[in-house]
């Protein structure tokens, strides 16, 4: 954004409609992420302050500041909305939508207009589940997973929300679809499958995830709806049914889709590493195929989460063998990043500590998710707040954080301005600390026995409730920061150069913020991504 | 928002393609989930199922299995011929597909109604009686044919924009595969009753 031929971005040159209209009709691939971006964030901080009040009722044995009903309420919304609205759209449709195009020199995805309406789904879907959330019989209390047969015979408004969780599966998967083919169609001349940025490769398994996994969420959702509304009885024993059918089916999509939010999360940080370390990445084919191999194991685990449900020992063994197995490409890269940094020329920048961070809270959720994988183990841990630490380990921890290291790191080409360094490195330490003492005594009060889900709880375990909340604190001053910092550079930030971090992958080529169609000329590739000059 | 997508490049015909059958992808896999249901509860109750079947007209079955192929064949037809520049003969087949579409929906409609006004519905007295197996086999029935039937109608509705598009000669030998993905999902909810009719009507 220097210099007399500084282009029009894509904010400023017009698409036929204006104010709002230019951006909920807009096909631009860059409005569309932006549009996800936004929405997905507001989603987020109310999910945050829906924990926040449960944090806020742990904090002391007995009823603090609400019912055990709205609590109820409460721990299903949470995970309703920071499951389905913000962590599984969160970084394909959001970053994703908004760098795919740019890092393998095209103009836009390969369906513009799919991709707009998958918005559009997202929206609807949002809408239906807040909607439910005020008619009928009130929140869904069902916890986010749904399970019958308590789904089928609570009187809240269930039909409703799996409605709305039902469109969002629609959404993503168009998302996928449109990942997928962007990707086999539109990449740059000389941009070979190896040439591509291993965020690239990390959206393109996760595309496969979404088109393989999100149509069996459909159908159980579906199932589920036809249930209350008909009453077939699929799910009742006394008609016939099996509630264990359920659990296959939505485990069967919801296993994979937790490699929906990791994977893109991986690929974040595989950008990230080597341009703050000026080294090429190691091992860039075991890293991309690494990719593949988590996305397609990934289909086979679903099993480990029904361990106390009711199965033969057969098929619990070669679960748990499954997910140990599954657990190795993440293992390689874990190693590939660390090696990637080893004798680099490393600058601390906040998207680097967001990563550093990434790599190590990620690590202590997957060994942990190994103790749970394990069946002797598991048999101990289910159900208790070890699951609870673990799942957000992984997915706050691990997807969220990269996240924000996506956003510090790409900020600058979105919005053309750069955040102030100080309070990003400020708010990336204090969320790090408020997450550990938020999560960190929840590994502890799990292996005591606390229960998950629980609205009350024995005095034994208040020491540790009350250190969770204390950190549920820090961690929201931490947020409060960091996105404070980022509002307020969008508007009055410096002016951010089009490569203000040196990096090499194309989208850095074109100018901050990015114009209309991306490329004045569609770029030409002939090495791989990575190469920095000494 | 026209005047900005046509400014991002010609029509993708592979990308296109490739995009539909990714897309049939997912609707196979939306059956999968129910037959599985299907798989898990026939081994359950073989006898149960075996009984309930016999009860279903095979004539009606068998006629509609009949319609569906035919319509897969008028479909490739009106693909074919625009192929060739002959949108008229096109628009007819497309007319003719869309006739048998709604030929098979009509069948299903008096076929439910007969079960129905039996008092074989879910949740009716009537079927709960049965017992155990017959309950699940009839819920099944219910559920697949009446998502495929969903199907169908939403197959037809998408023809009808079709031959909307060819008349006004926005589908044309040059650019039709709009048309052909919309062959392509014909064919597969073809293909679907293709394994609905014998798991439901010939296992007696």
């Amino acid at each position: 954004m220097t210099g007399a031929q500084r282009e029009m971005s894509f904010y400023e040159s017009g698409n036929g409609h204006t104010g709002i209209l230019s951006w909920v009709l807009s096909t631009d691939h860059k409005r569309i992420g932006l549009l996800y971006l936004f929405s997905m964030f507001s989603f987020f901080f109310v999910a945050v302050i829906l924990g926040l009040l449960m944090r806020l009722e742990l904090i002391a044995p007995g009823p603090s500041i609400m019912t055990a009903e709205s609590y109820n309420a409460m721990f299903t919304v949470h995970g309703v909305i920071m499951i389905f609205l913000f962590i599984i759209p969160g970084i394909p449709a959001g970053l994703g939508n908004f760098m795919l195009p740019l890092q393998i020199g095209a103009r836009d995805m390969a369906f513009p207009r799919i991709n707009l309406m998958s918005w559009w789904f997202y929206m609807t879907g949002a809408i239906v589940i807040i909607v439910s959330l005020f008619t009928g019989g009130g929140p869904p209390d069902t916890g986010w997973t749904f399970y019958v047969p308590y789904s089928i015979r609570t009187g809240t408004n269930v039909t409703l929300a799996v409605f709305g969780v039902f469109l969002l599966g629609i959404s993503s998967t168009l998302t996928g679809l449109n990942l997928v083919t962007t990707i086999h169609r539109l990449r740059a001349p000389g941009l070979k499958w190896f040439r591509m940025p291993l965020f690239v490769w990390s959206l393109y398994a996760t595309g496969w995830v979404q088109i393989l996994a999100t149509p069996v969420l459909g159908i159980t959702l579906l199932l589920l709806m036809m249930e209350r509304l008909f009453g077939f009885g699929f799910f009742d024993p006394a008609r016939g049914g099996d509630p264990l059918l359920f659990e296959h089916l939505f485990w069967i999509y919801s296993h994979p889709a937790v490699y929906i939010m990791i994977l893109p999360a991986m690929g974040i940080v595989t950008e990230i590493i080597p341009v703050f370390a000026r080294r090429t990445i190691f091992g860039y084919k075991a890293i991309a195929f690494s990719s593949l191999s988590i996305a397609s194991v990934g289909y086979l685990v679903w099993g480990h989460h029904m361990f106390t449900s009711g199965m033969s020992d057969i098929s619990r063994v070669i679960f748990s063998f499954l997910t140990f197995i599954v657990a190795v490409p993440s293992g390689i890269k874990v190693f590939n990043w660390i090696a990637s940094m080893y004798k680099g020329s490393i600058k601390l920048s906040s998207p680097l500590l967001f990563t550093v961070s990434f790599i190590f809270l990620f690590s202590l959720g997957g060994l942990t998710g190994l103790i749970i994988g394990a069946l002797a183990t598991n048999i101990f841990v289910h159900g208790t707040y070890f699951i609870v630490a673990h799942f957000h380990y992984m997915m706050f921890g691990g997807t969220a954080f990269a996240f924000f290291a996506g956003i510090h790191y790409w900020f600058p080409k979105i919005f053309g301005k750069m955040y102030r360094e100080k309070p990003a490195i400020t708010s990336c330490i204090v969320l790090f600390a408020g997450f550990n003492v938020l999560y960190f005594p929840m590994f502890i009060l799990g292996l005591e026995g606390m229960p998950r889900r629980y609205y009350d709880y024995l005095p034994r375990f208040h020491t540790g409730h009350l250190i969770s909340t204390v950190g549920s604190w820090i961690l929201a001053a931490g947020l409060m920061i960091m996105f404070y910092n980022l509002i307020r550079s969008i508007f009055i930030g410096e002016v951010a150069g089009s490569n203000p971090w040196g990096g090499s992958t194309l989208e850095w080529t074109t100018s901050s913020p990015p114009p209309h169609e991306n490329f004045t000329e569609i770029p030409v590739v002939t090495e791989g991504p990575y190469r920095f000059r000494k | 928002m026209n005047k900005e997508h046509s400014l991002n490049k010609k029509t993708d015909y592979t990308g296109s393609k490739q995009g539909m059958w990714m897309f049939l992808f997912t609707e196979l896999l939306l059956f999968t989930g129910m037959f599985l249901l299907y798989s898990v509860f026939r081994s359950r109750y073989q006898q149960e199922f075996h009984a309930a079947s016999s009860e279903l007209s095979r004539t009606i079955g068998t006629l509609n299995t009949v319609i569906l192929l035919t319509s897969s064949l008028t479909m490739a037809l009106s693909v074919n011929a625009i192929r060739k520049d002959k949108n008229k003969i096109s628009l007819i087949f497309q007319g003719l597909t869309v006739f048998f579409g709604l030929f098979f929906l009509a069948n299903k409609f008096f076929e439910w109604s007969a079960k129905i006004h039996h008092g074989i519905y879910p949740n009716s007295p009537g079927l709960l009686a049965h017992g155990k197996g017959e309950t699940m086999f009839y819920g099944l029935y219910y559920l697949m044919t009446g998502i495929h039937g969903l199907h169908v109608l939403a197959g037809i509705v998408l023809l009808l924009i079709m031959m909307v598009l060819t008349k006004k000669g926005s589908l044309n030998s040059d650019s039709f595969v709009r048309l052909e993905n919309s062959g392509l999902y014909w064919h597969l909810v073809d293909v679907i009753w293709v394994y609905l009719f014998p798991v439901f009507y010939l296992i007696s």
